[in-house]
């Protein structure tokens, strides 16, 4: 009996005092758990697999499909228990091996089978299917059931992505519950009784969710299939790596999976600190669109005759080369202007970044196209890691709807209000997600710093807010300190219609009065957080430093930096149209989409004498430049990316980009070595390298930390700035039957950790720890080269590879710049080898340098006077939609389609009679910018006086969408509303 | 064994046409019982139902007492009154709720003073139109006599009663599912742990879920005492009980007996009961307590009716509803009548309810209708051991609830009882019974 004693990492016993320990026998082996938890949960971390179909860790168990009967002994003997949702207590004995049980499961399995239509030859779950392997290991040799099975109608689709085969289902739930209770989305239920009971949609209204995609996920059987990856592969054909999904900057961990360099599809990865195993569709699917036809697949130059050619990369380089050099040397750097980056990579940004303000000098850098945060205030708010957002007390929410901004981070919250006994606050001027879930303030638009400061203070009802609502915000903002102490604030762009410094000056506001709150940006584009650590912003170098805390540090590494602080995207745009912009980079940018002014981009792209777009699609921004130059995109790059919370991870690489496509760093490394300047760089660890040596946001963050399994789930950064260091233990393994289709993620190993697909002794996880925190401390510390340090990597890797002591001397030799040697921070050791000591080529900076001190105060934002309003005028709110016209929707077949339309809802009052939920009015919406021509539709959820229309919407048209209706400096937008003739 | 003659403790006004009515109720002792409850403290009126030892009606026999003491003391936020009586051939409630619902009201307050309840939900079965229709109009009556409401009798106690009806589930009479359904849901019924709605019930609240019949009680209990309810009987099962006979006797309905005073035979066979077997058939077999129990055999007649005689026959009282089935009756086709409606009322949430249902249903029809195999009774027998392992009584289950153990009693009973009349379906490839 007394055999090792095993110990539970992964106790989920809410109500379990820490420290308590219950002692149960499993199978004659004791195993110690915590009060509470379910015995599936304790056995399986002890080791011993029980069968199961309907539990899945992330949702609460309902015991339906009886798979997992263990005995358990009790007053009257051992009866057959289900695992799943018997809490283990102390004392309880288990057998889950005796015939009693090996009976039961059997017949589960013979009675599952009944009416499985057994069509595996032609299932896409064949090969990956719970209810197969389960069959096979547990299951009866043969059928004893000679009647006619159940017959239904299929498939059946149940959204515009997920189909249903009925005769599949084994009635396991998990799909209705995730609707239910994860995505809270009640849109699929089960239908009838007994072996008649299906999983169905109401009439009328389809299962519409963003989250659709995890229902196949999770389906344990064929039933649920997803239309993009039906019938496409098979699931010993495809290979898959680890990696990030950069389709929004919340960073959800995926595995890609590909056959024959074709993607196939993405599952969701379980990642307790980030998505929990779940994805939105938008992220599962759209990485499908790197694979569109649609391509850009080799250089484009515009010639005389003023068409787009088909170029040499030597050609396309040098003629920007050529121009970028000549826009320098007659109008000096800082006419020359970068767009975008936030597509990019860290890596890739840290190269984009060096070669515009270290290489041409300019500091008009923004990877932001005016729909974001001005970067000094994203970066100087104290930020909250998404696991703060979920504990939190209390969740203000000042942005546009998180769940088409960031829609896992919706889930998360939403489980925090719902199951967690978080309150929440939303201001706004129409309600979202989020705020409908607890309470919404409504309030006109651009109001939204007064009603802070009033809620702050816990002060009177401002003018405008419903004296009920307000009440119910401060009843729930009183579980919070008079601090802030437990509050988190999402603070975002509520409307593109509302400038920026509207949200600044809101999030100023909060973070003036609730000293004690953490923040947490709503910005969406894949690696913006990144690239804003990496520098890409007006007045911000690598390291969450200013220009001018950081430019002695970074003159001396990178030779130069731009004197004055530049423009950012709207600066630049207008800029363009007065003649002062010489040359404009786009680099993964398009302003005619995202730029909030549309008639401001439009002129801004036809006057600018020279435009160079680096994308993988000829964007409508890209179609208008001089030159266009193809790189990869999503999962054709590896390198890191960073977070809405600032967490590092890695992105794998699985698919080679198409065409003549080069990494957007090589892009950068090339045109610096054509403008004269060679950087360093021979790959993507070189950079990393760099990265960790002068970055002083990413200090002791070397490549064997991020290689390390231990830290599979990311790296906050920085190291020293958060509670949450480094983790110490591996990652709960990732349960088979829960998301079938990934288990063998960490037995393949992914290819940056191809070293580690052997399971670690803990040792040298703990050399890397502790090498880590030494450096944050600033002391030299040894990581002694063990188990951990990474072998060569797989067939899968990609041509960049990172991997701990890659860079080895050569590097160094090549020119490696800036290895401060001696410098406080500095590794010495495997991870830093080489480093150390090499002189460079530009001279180290000198040893009084310091790292710069990252951005902590929060720059002045004022709060914008408001125009005067008159009685006529409507004021306009733009919102994100998580699938709108940007490209990767566009060309996707499978998402275009959900597309809102064009529409501009109204409160009832100030609608015209005529309109109502089910009919539509043609209208025009006048702005001082433009002219829009929508359908308008009543909806009692929107404020008087205000008109709510989904931005980057419907705008394909010579018209354009609601950017015709904004200002670029337009505080707020007013519009009327004229009728249209039928 | 000589016929008892108790009190009619439920039954006493039925003889009456208008039973139902508030003034008959008034004239034969009507809310009599309340108003004294309502002199005594809550404790002694719950006293008084824990001395009269009264077994819970609706089917597994639980002490209601013993119910009630599992969330005494203290106000108890709901109560919640059982009438979803739906199984075949069950239907003393269904007399009740139609013939004396004034009685039912009166026996709710009780309970809701004892447990000191404000909010009290009465689930009828949503096809007992007319049940449904005269308890809202008793109820709207007593509001109005004052028996139910604010301060009642001017006690001071107040209780208001909701009628809910119920929307066609025979599931919905397990109380945990019958709990959810009230709350809005589908009528699944809950995991367990916990094990009693007295500790997680109603909207997720402490609650009590007691039997029509078992309120019904009351009014005569604290009327009379609990002890001279307890005198009436034997051993656990004391006082007299509804007996819904069924089938093939000359006589069927609802019979008021003193338990364990009368046996089977009695209940059958006595001129001024069951009157004896339809034609003068003999008798083959019967359901001693629903549908749901295993059957018994004409040796068991002279079995005493109380709960635990019946009990240690291997099968129960239950619902208290005896079928009689006479020598005409094909046991494989009784067997698949009664397992068809399994399957046609299983909630479909457990694998082995929900496809073992449909599977025993296909093949007990594809034996009678002359398609069987000698090893279908074996398969069938292994089946039924894979829904309730051991295929015993008391049943163990792999279910959430009892309605998957309750399949294989009358397969198991016809096979067990009746095996060479079911091989001789196989063998002649007919049902011998035509």
């Amino acid at each position: 009996m007394a055999d090792p004693v095993v110990t539970s990492h992964h106790a989920r016993a809410p109500e379990a005092a820490p420290g308590d320990v219950v002692r149960v026998t499993i199978d004659g082996r004791v195993v110690e758990a915590s009060p509470g938890q379910f015995l599936i949960a304790v056995a399986e971390q002890a080791g011993t697999f029980i069968p199961r179909f309907c539990y899945h860790p992330r949702m609460k168990p309902v015991g339906m499909c009886r798979m997992c009967l263990v005995e358990v002994a009790g007053p009257r003997g051992a009866t057959l228990q289900p695992a799943c949702y018997l809490p283990v207590t102390d004392g309880m004995e288990v057998v889950t091996t005796s015939d009693k049980v090996r009976k039961a499961q059997d017949g589960v399995l013979e009675f599952l089978l009944v009416n499985h239509p057994l069509d595996c030859p032609v299932c896409d779950k064949g090969g990956e299917c719970p209810l197969q392997d389960q069959v096979l290991s547990y299951g009866p040799g043969e059928s004893r059931f000679v009647e006619e099975k159940r017959h239904w109608a299929k498939p059946t689709p149940i959204s515009d992505l997920v189909l249903l085969d009925r005769e599949r289902c084994i009635q396991c739930g998990r799909c209705v519950r995730f609707a239910a209770e994860v995505s809270g989305e009640a849109e699929i239920d089960f239908a009838g009784r007994g072996d008649q009971v299906e999983v169905a949609i109401f009439e009328k209204q389809p299962f519409s969710s963003y989250f659709s995609g995890n229902t196949v996920q999770i389906c344990p059987v064929g039933a649920l299939t997803a239309t993009p990856y039906r019938f496409t592969a098979r699931p010993w054909d495809v290979e898959q790596v680890e990696s990030t999904c950069t389709t929004c900057a919340l960073g959800c961990r995926v595995a890609v999976q590909s056959s024959a360099n074709r993607f196939t599809r993405m599952l969701g990865v379980d990642s307790d600190p980030v998505n929990q195993s779940w994805l939105c569709d938008k992220g599962r699917f759209a990485s499908a669109s790197a694979s569109s036809p649609d391509r850009l697949t080799e250089p484009l130059v515009r010639e005389d005759s003023g068409e787009l050619r088909p170029a040499t990369w030597e050609h396309a380089l040098s003629t920007v080369a050529r121009r970028l050099a000549a826009a320098r040397d007659e109008h000096g750097a800082a006419s020359i202007g970068l767009i975008g980056g936030a597509r990019l990579t860290n890596e890739d940004a840290y190269a984009w970044c060096r070669l515009a303000k270290g290489v041409l000098g300019t500091d008009s850098v923004d990877c932001q196209l005016g729909d974001g945060l001005p970067a000094e205030l994203v970066l100087g708010l104290p930020r909250a890691t998404l696991d703060d957002a979920r504990t939190a007390k209390v969740v203000v929410v000042v942005s546009g709807d998180v769940r088409d901004e960031l829609p896992v981070l919706f889930l998360r919250l939403r489980q925090a209000v719902v199951d967690g006994g978080t309150r929440l606050v939303e201001l706004g001027s129409v309600p979202g997600s989020l705020g409908t879930l607890d309470v919404a303030v409504g309030h006109r638009a651009g109001d939204a710093p007064a009603v802070a400061r009033a809620l702050a203070a816990r002060g009177a009802c401002p003018a405008g807010v419903d004296p009920v609502q307000w009440g119910e915000a401060l009843s729930a903002l009183s579980v919070a300190g008079e601090d802030g102490a437990g509050v988190v604030v999402l603070v975002g762009r509520p409307s593109l219609a509302e400038h920026s410094s509207v949200a600044a000056a809101t999030a100023r506001v909060l973070a003036g009065a609730w000293p004690a709150a953490r923040f947490l940006p709503v910005l969406r584009r894949g690696n913006v957080f990144g690239a804003l650590d990496m520098g890409l912003a007006p007045g911000l170098l690598p390291g969450r430093v200013t220009l001018d805390a950081g430019r002695d540090w970074f003159s001396a590494a990178w030779g130069q930096v731009p004197a004055r602080s530049g423009l950012d995207c709207a600066g630049m745009l207008g800029a363009a149209t007065d003649g002062t912009l010489a040359a404009l980079v786009l680099v993964g940018a398009d302003p005619l989409g995202d730029f909030p002014d549309r008639g401001l981009a439009d002129q801004a792209l036809e006057q600018a004498p020279f435009v160079v777009a680096v994308d993988g699609f000829l964007s409508p921004s890209a179609a208008r430049a001089d030159v266009v130059l193809p790189v990869p995109l999503a999962h054709e790059r590896s390198g890191t990316t960073t977070n809405v919370e600032g967490r590092v991870t890695r992105v794998a690489q699985k698919l080679v980009a198409p065409g003549q496509s080069w990494p957007d760093w090589v892009v950068a490394v090339e045109l610096a070595a054509r403008l004269g300047c060679d950087l360093p760089y021979s790959s993507v660890s070189d950079l990393w390298d760099e990265i960790e040596q002068l970055s002083s946001a990413h200090r002791g963050l070397t490549r064997s930390v991020l290689d390390s399994l231990a830290q599979r789930d990311g790296v906050l950064v920085p190291l020293a700035g958060t509670p949450v260091v480094l983790s110490r233990r591996p990652p709960a393994p990732i349960d088979p039957i829960a998301t079938p289709g990934i288990e063998s993620v960490e037995r393949q190993g992914a290819p940056l950790r191809a070293g580690l697909a052997e399971p670690l002794g803990g040792s040298d996880d703990e050399a890397v720890v502790a090498a880590a925190a030494a450096a944050v401390r600033g002391e030299r510390a040894e990581v002694t080269a063990g188990r951990g340090e990474p072998a060569e990597a797989g067939p899968q890797v990609g041509p960049e590879p990172l991997r701990a002591g890659a860079g080895g001397p050569e590097t160094a030799a090549a020119g490696a710049p800036a290895a401060p040697a001696g410098s406080p921070g500095a590794l010495e050791g495997q991870a830093a080898e080489g480093q150390a000591a090499a002189p460079s080529a530009e001279g180290s900076p000198p040893e009084r340098h310091q790292r710069p001190a990252m951005l902590r105060a929060l720059p002045e934002a004022p709060v914008p006077a408001l125009p005067p309003t008159d009685g006529y005028g409507l004021r306009l709110v733009a919102r994100r939609t998580l699938y709108d016209d940007g490209v990767a929707v566009d060309v996707n077949e499978h998402l275009a389609s959900l597309v809102p339309p064009l529409q501009a809802r109204f409160h009832p009052a100030d609608l015209a009679p005529s309109a109502g939920p089910e009919r539509s009015l043609r209208i025009r919406l006048r702005s001082r910018r433009g002219v829009v021509t929508v359908d308008a539709l009543a909806d009692p959820s929107v404020a008087r006086g205000t008109v709510v229309v989904p931005f980057n919407v419907g705008g394909d048209g010579a018209e354009g969408g609601a950017a015709r209706l904004i200002g670029a400096d337009d505080v707020v937008v007013d519009v009327r509303m004229e009728t249209v003739a039928p | 064994m000589a016929i008892t003659e108790p009190p009619k403790i439920v039954t006493s006004r039925l003889a009456h046409d208008d039973s139902h009515t508030l003034e008959r109720f008034l004239a034969t002792g009507g809310y009599e019982g309340l108003r004294k409850a309502l002199a005594m403290t809550p404790a002694e009126v719950a006293a008084e139902v824990d001395a009269a030892s009264l077994l819970g009606r609706g089917g597994a026999g639980f002490p209601a007492g013993r119910k009630w003491s599992m969330v005494r003391p203290g106000p108890l936020p709901y109560l919640v009154v059982n009438g979803d009586e739906s199984e075949p051939a069950t239907f003393k409630d269904h007399l009740l709720v139609e013939r004396d619902p004034h009685q039912l009201i009166e026996g709710v307050v009780i309970a809701a003073y004892a447990l000191q309840v404000a909010q009290v939900f009465v689930y009828i079965r949503g096809e007992l139109a007319l049940g449904l229709e005269r308890v809202q109009g008793a109820l709207n009556e007593a509001y109005e006599h004052g028996a139910v409401g604010r301060d009642i009798f001017g006690s001071g106690f107040s209780v208001d009663i909701v009628v809910h009806p119920g929307a066609g589930a025979y599931i919905c009479g397990e109380e945990t599912a019958l709990i959810e359904s009230l709350e809005g849901k589908r009528g699944f019924p809950r995991i367990k742990p916990p094990y009693f709605p007295a500790a997680i019930g109603l909207y997720g609240e402490p609650t009590v879920v007691n039997n029509v019949e078992t309120m019904s009680n009351l009014p005569w209990i604290v009327a009379h005492g609990g002890a001279a309810f307890a005198a009436l009987g034997e051993g656990r099962s004391t006082g007299t009980r509804l007996f819904a006979l069924a089938g093939h006797v000359r006589n069927p309905g609802v019979y008021e007996l003193e338990m364990v005073k009368t046996t089977f035979r009695d209940l059958i066979y006595a001129p001024v009961l069951g009157g004896g077997i339809l034609h003068g058939h003999e008798l083959k077999a019967f359901v001693p307590g629903g549908v749901s129990a295993p059957w018994l055999g004409p040796e068991h007649l002279d079995v005493p009716l109380g709960q635990d005689e019946v009990a240690a026959c291997g099968t129960m009282l239950g619902s208290g509803s005896i079928v009689v089935m006479d020598h005409t009756t094909c046991a494989l086709r009784a067997a698949w009548r009664i397992t068809r409606f399994f399957w046609r009322e299983s909630c479909g949430q457990c694998t082995p309810c929900r496809e073992g249902s449909g599977w025993l249903e296909k093949i007990l029809w594809r034996i009678e209708s002359g398609a069987g195999r000698e090893e279908d009774l074996d398969l069938l027998m292994d089946a039924c051991d894979n829904i309730a392992p051991g295929v015993s009584w008391p049943p163990q289950q792999t279910t959430i609830c009892v309605l998957g153990p309750s399949i294989p009693s009358s397969i198991a009973s016809g096979i067990r009882m009746f095996r060479d009349e079911l091989l001789l379906h196989v063998k002649e490839g007919a049902c011998p019974h035509g």
